[in-house]
């Protein structure tokens, strides 16, 4: 039995049409062909990336002290869920080839429940990216950034972790003309405003000994290398004096993180590779209903299966990449 | 029966008796590479964040070359291109990995040369 399915004709002619030099059918050729310029596509936003982290190589934000968090427990976990993540990602893909293999068997049963576990994987890890992006969006310490769009950050020197500007902000009271919409551009909105001003921020930080400020600058050399520049109480009370705004969470205009361009890549392209999975969940569900209903067993192949298990794997393997040049490197 | 799948990975280091089984190997191969990445991206052995080799840290290699790695099995086990025509493989493999070098090796060049710019030229930007 042939490992992959062919379904050209057996007979073959050299000048005469019918023959196929790549043993593979026409669909299966042109999913094979769509995932490659598909991949040149990821391949170009991933250099893009790469191109703006060489660009600020000193300043980028870590991501092991970004994404440090795991649905329904509270601490700080680095990579552990983004770990999980790939992990089931994985696990789908080999529920995929396990379908694929059941289809050349022509187990019809045995597909229909490889199928559903893949469905399964692929809605769990959908799930687990809107999450991760509910909690990068909403964001945990909030950071001020200064004058030139630059991110300062708080650490409470007693006990060396991040500090929360909710944990020391004063509450200045103080009126702030609302914009409405018959006072002035009608068609602007007010958009987001922060919990805290920057002057509540000020203040708190003045009046709170123990809060230092962290820069976005990488040490170079030295015990610190590879963390954040932490600036001791005087640097810390001059700096802040650059401060303009607050920046709570993440938006596609500024974020606590760091660079500007770092929230952007990642809404950019984990939103694009799970726009991915998301299609790729839909495509499934759509072969399975039709394994169901029997029409590749009347067809008397599953080639559908193996194409839509191509794209499906091809999904995984993106995410391999994002998983390295996001989170670990 | 024309061929039947290639059952052996690591050059034929490795052999099994069933598509079946190949897939689940592959598997525990996939996973036991990516517990690796996990621990070394949060262990960060100071041996390997410490040296460099052409620019990059050596972790980066690390977390780099295992990717490659695990993107070869994906491809060659999963999306069984191990058991294709070679004329079909090598057009899939080596049509992206030569646009993607070039890419690379012109942005990331440029960036750094950006990179040096912005630190050495007058321009302030980080205050």
């Amino acid at each position: 039995m042939d490992s992959t399915v062919t379904t050209g004709t057996a007979e073959e002619n050299v000048w005469g049409g019918g023959n196929s030099p790549l043993g593979a059918s026409y669909g299966k050729m042109m999913m094979w062909f769509f995932i490659v310029s598909d991949a040149l596509t990821f391949s170009g936003f991933l250099a893009a990336y790469g191109f703006s982290r060489f660009k600020f190589i000193e300043t980028w934000p870590i991501a092991d002290e970004v994404f440090t968090h795991v649905p329904f427990f509270h601490g700080n976990f680095p990579m552990i869920y983004v770990a999980f993540m790939t992990f089931i990602l994985i696990m789908s893909s080999v529920t995929m080839v396990l379908a694929v293999d059941a289809g050349h068997k022509m187990k019809k049963n045995a597909v229909i429940w490889y199928m559903f576990l893949t469905i399964i994987g692929g809605a769990i890890f959908v799930g687990s990216q809107a999450w991760e992006w509910g909690t990068f969006i909403k964001g945990d310490y909030g950071a001020v950034e200064t004058k030139g769009g630059r991110i300062l950050q708080f650490v409470n020197a007693e006990t060396g972790e991040r500090a929360a500007i909710r944990d020391f902000a004063k509450t200045i009271p103080s009126e702030r003309a609302v914009h409405e919409n018959k006072n002035g551009i009608w068609f602007f909105d007010e958009g987001y405003q922060p919990t805290y001003s920057f002057n509540e921020v000020m203040e708190g930080l003045k009046a709170n000994p123990s809060i230092l400020i962290r820069t976005e600058a990488i040490v170079q050399e030295g015990e610190h290398e590879g963390h954040k520049t932490l600036l001791n109480r005087e640097e810390t009370l001059k700096k802040i004096k650059d401060g303009k705004l607050v920046v709570e969470g993440a938006n596609l205009i500024r974020n606590e993180y760091g660079s500007r361009l770092f929230a952007d890549f990642f809404f950019f392209i984990t939103g694009f590779h799970g726009f991915h999975v998301f299609s790729g969940v839909v495509i499934n569900i759509i072969i399975f209903f039709n394994v169901i209903l029997g029409t590749y067993e009347k067809r008397g192949h599953y080639e559908m299966v193996e194409k839509v298990g191509l794209y499906w794997h091809f999904v995984d393997l993106v995410w391999v990449f994002v998983f390295t040049f996001f989170y670990l490197v | 029966m024309a061929h039947g799948h290639k059952l052996e990975i690591f050059r034929g280091l490795l052999k099994f008796k069933s598509n079946t089984q190949k897939i689940w190997g592959v598997l525990i191969f996939l996973s036991l590479i990516t517990a690796v990445e996990v621990a070394l991206g949060i262990a960060k052995p100071r041996a390997l964040t410490h040296s460099y080799f052409v620019g990059m840290k050596l972790i980066n290699w690390v977390f780099i070359i295992l990717t490659l790695v695990k993107a070869y099995y994906i491809a060659w086990d999963f999306m069984h291109l191990r058991d294709e025509k070679n004329s079909l493989r090598r057009a899939i493999v080596w049509t992206p990995i030569f646009l993607v070098a070039y890419l690379l090796f012109i942005l990331l060049f440029e960036a750094d040369y950006i990179y040096n710019v912005y630190k050495d030229g007058f321009i302030q930007w980080n205050f």
